[in-house]
């Protein structure tokens, strides 16, 4: 129905859209090989030292090693209680299951600095346990807020899922354990691979929250802040926004490749 | 999978087995330890920490000892709406909050009708990867290329050089932060509002130019109030962000937020938690009175 002029104008809306989208980030990557310790455009000259002085640095290797670790933990953490809520959600009908969903959607749609510091004065001030900040406290504050993530998505695909796949393995003799084994597992496990490598990109990369968790020990982006703050060690810094840029959007890309047909990536 | 289900059946498997009998005859006994545990983390970590955020609201720091002192005081809410400052730095950020998400929804929606409405199959997959990229890639380094791109010696200050214009001086601005938020949450603006366009069937398009509407009709009649629910779903997300971020006014601009403050009360010098928790509750009050509006205009659907 649109006009000829109107389609050419969306056109170059769109792509207009998409360099804003990209060239920032296209830009950030360059400058991890600036040959001169001063940022300014163009740069200096192409070089690749700075990646084994950030591959040496201490400190990085250190915020590095923890950001994994958090990741991994955090994600192993919202996987299984993800599934577990996405499962009773899905597959029994009860009072109060949009109660679920909008409390496990609430970390993530309140404004960050709230689950931040709520975590923060929970972990310091409740009358049962003091908690002392650490691995510890950074992985239960992103797996909280990544919950949600697993969540939507296994939900998605086993809404998608017919029932009776269960109800005949149960049928044929299969217990409970051998149902989600060898029937809902295959089922849900694209979809699981993908909230997996959802889940670690968010939080790898998230900093809001994390300040609130932690106490002196610092996590990559943590680490980043600090130096973009201080303005030094920058070209170490150029380095380590380039891995995390890849560290983010190659599980995000293979998530979405992995999901085409439900979930993040939805087709007509 | 037989030979399974035929080991399982040996007497070593029977309790499991009867286990799971049990739990195949009791549906509700399945679904209560399915949520035994997400609801069980979400209480004790997310729901008391919020409980203990508001309680703490109405505590008071020890001027002498630096220690908190429980006892229920308004004291905090009292200087929150007495004090210019603090008021100032709530409004701009909301100002701030609602400019982002307006831009965001202007850049945002001829994009997303391309992608929904004209782009073919495989160019709107390509741009749905484009954009998804994007939101999901580091945060930090989002906002840092953008303090790059701005600054006096930077790539925009070099491409208008090149074009013969005059350079900016937006580094560390109210603008620089509006650009800067606009850029980040963009994305998020994006996804809802496809959404909603390519859910739109096309006979109701054709319903209204066999009624006689011409094409800016069925534009603004048909089209835009179905795109509505996704632009505000959109919207809760880029007003939300823009409240809660603390970290974007700080490396990209040159005053506080509520993001700053709070940041300041719990982690920084001024070490005030009873504070930070009263000023938290404004972003707070503010997205629980957005989700209200929004469930109105029916942006959970869209969501």
């Amino acid at each position: 129905m649109e006009t000829r002029a109107a389609r050419i104008s969306l056109s170059v809306w769109t792509v207009a859209v998409v360099l804003f989208l990209w060239l920032p980030l296209v830009l950030i990557c360059v400058y991890a090989f600036n040959s001169s310790n001063i940022q300014s455009w163009p740069i200096a000259g192409f070089t690749t030292k700075w990646f084994s002085s950030a591959w040496h640095d201490q400190e990085a290797r250190d915020a590095l090693v923890l950001s994994l670790k958090a990741a991994v933990l955090a994600t192993s953490v919202a996987l299984l209680l993800g599934t577990a809520a996405a499962t009773a959600v899905a597959r029994f009908r009860f009072f109060g299951r949009d109660a679920i969903t909008f409390l496990l959607v609430l970390p993530i749609a309140l404004p960050g600095v709230v689950t931040g510091i709520a975590l923060n004065s929970f972990f310091g001030n409740n009358p049962v346990h003091h908690f002392n900040p650490g691995l510890m406290t950074i992985v239960i504050g992103h797996a909280t807020f990544c919950i949600v993530i697993v969540y939507n998505n296994v939900v998605a695909r086993l809404r998608r899922t017919q029932t009776s796949l269960t109800e005949a393995s149960m049928d044929l003799g299969a217990d409970g354990w051998q149902t989600f084994r060898f029937v809902t597992l295959p089922v849900v496990s694209t979809a699981l691979v993908a909230e997996a490598l959802l889940a670690f990109a968010l939080s790898f990369d998230e900093v809001i929250v994390t300040t609130f968790t932690t106490s002196a020990e610092n996590t990559l982006p943590i680490w980043i802040l600090g130096n973009l703050r201080l303005k030094q060690q920058l070209p170490q810094m150029n380095v380590m926004v380039f891995f995390v840029i890849v560290m983010t959007v190659i599980p995000v890309a293979i998530a979405a490749r992995l999901t085409r047909d439900t979930g993040i990536l939805r087709r007509r | 999978m037989a030979t399974q289900a035929y080991e399982a059946g040996r007497p070593e498997g029977s309790a499991r087995r009867r286990l799971s009998a049990a739990l195949w005859r009791r549906p509700w006994l399945r679904a209560v330890a399915l949520l035994l545990p997400p609801l069980g983390w979400m209480a004790v970590f997310y729901l008391a920490a919020l409980a203990v955020l508001f309680a703490s609201a109405f505590w008071s720091i020890d001027s002498f000892t630096g220690k908190l002192t429980h006892t229920w005081t308004w004291d905090n809410f009292h200087t929150i709406f007495s004090d210019p400052t603090y008021r100032q730095i709530a409004f701009r950020t909301i100002w701030m909050a609602a400019a982002v998400t307006v831009t965001d929804a202007i850049v945002a929606f001829p994009f997303a009708y391309y992608m929904a409405r004209i782009a073919g199959p495989r160019q709107r997959t390509l741009l749905f990867v484009l954009v998804l990229l994007p939101l999901w890639s580091s945060y930090l380094a989002r906002i840092y290329a953008w303090r790059l791109i701005l600054n006096h010696d930077g790539a925009l200050n070099w491409t208008l050089g090149k074009l013969g214009l005059p350079a900016q001086g937006w580094a560390f601005t109210n603008t620089a932060m509006w650009i800067v938020f606009s850029y980040i949450w963009l994305p998020f603006m994006i996804l809802p509002v496809y959404a909603a366009l390519e859910r739109i069937p096309d006979s109701y398009l054709e319903a209204s130019r066999d009624l006689g509407a011409r094409n800016w009709t069925t534009f603004r009649r048909v089209i835009v109030p179905l795109a509505l629910p996704g632009i505000v779903a959109g919207s809760i997300f880029t007003f939300s962000l823009t409240l809660g971020d603390y970290i974007t006014p700080s490396l990209v601009g040159n005053v506080d937020f509520i993001g700053n403050v709070i940041y300041r009360n719990v982690l920084g010098l001024t070490n005030n938690l009873p504070f930070a928790a009263a000023y938290a509750t404004i972003p707070l009050a503010v997205m629980g009175l957005y989700l209200i509006v929004a469930k109105r205009l029916g942006a959970f659907e869209a969501l």
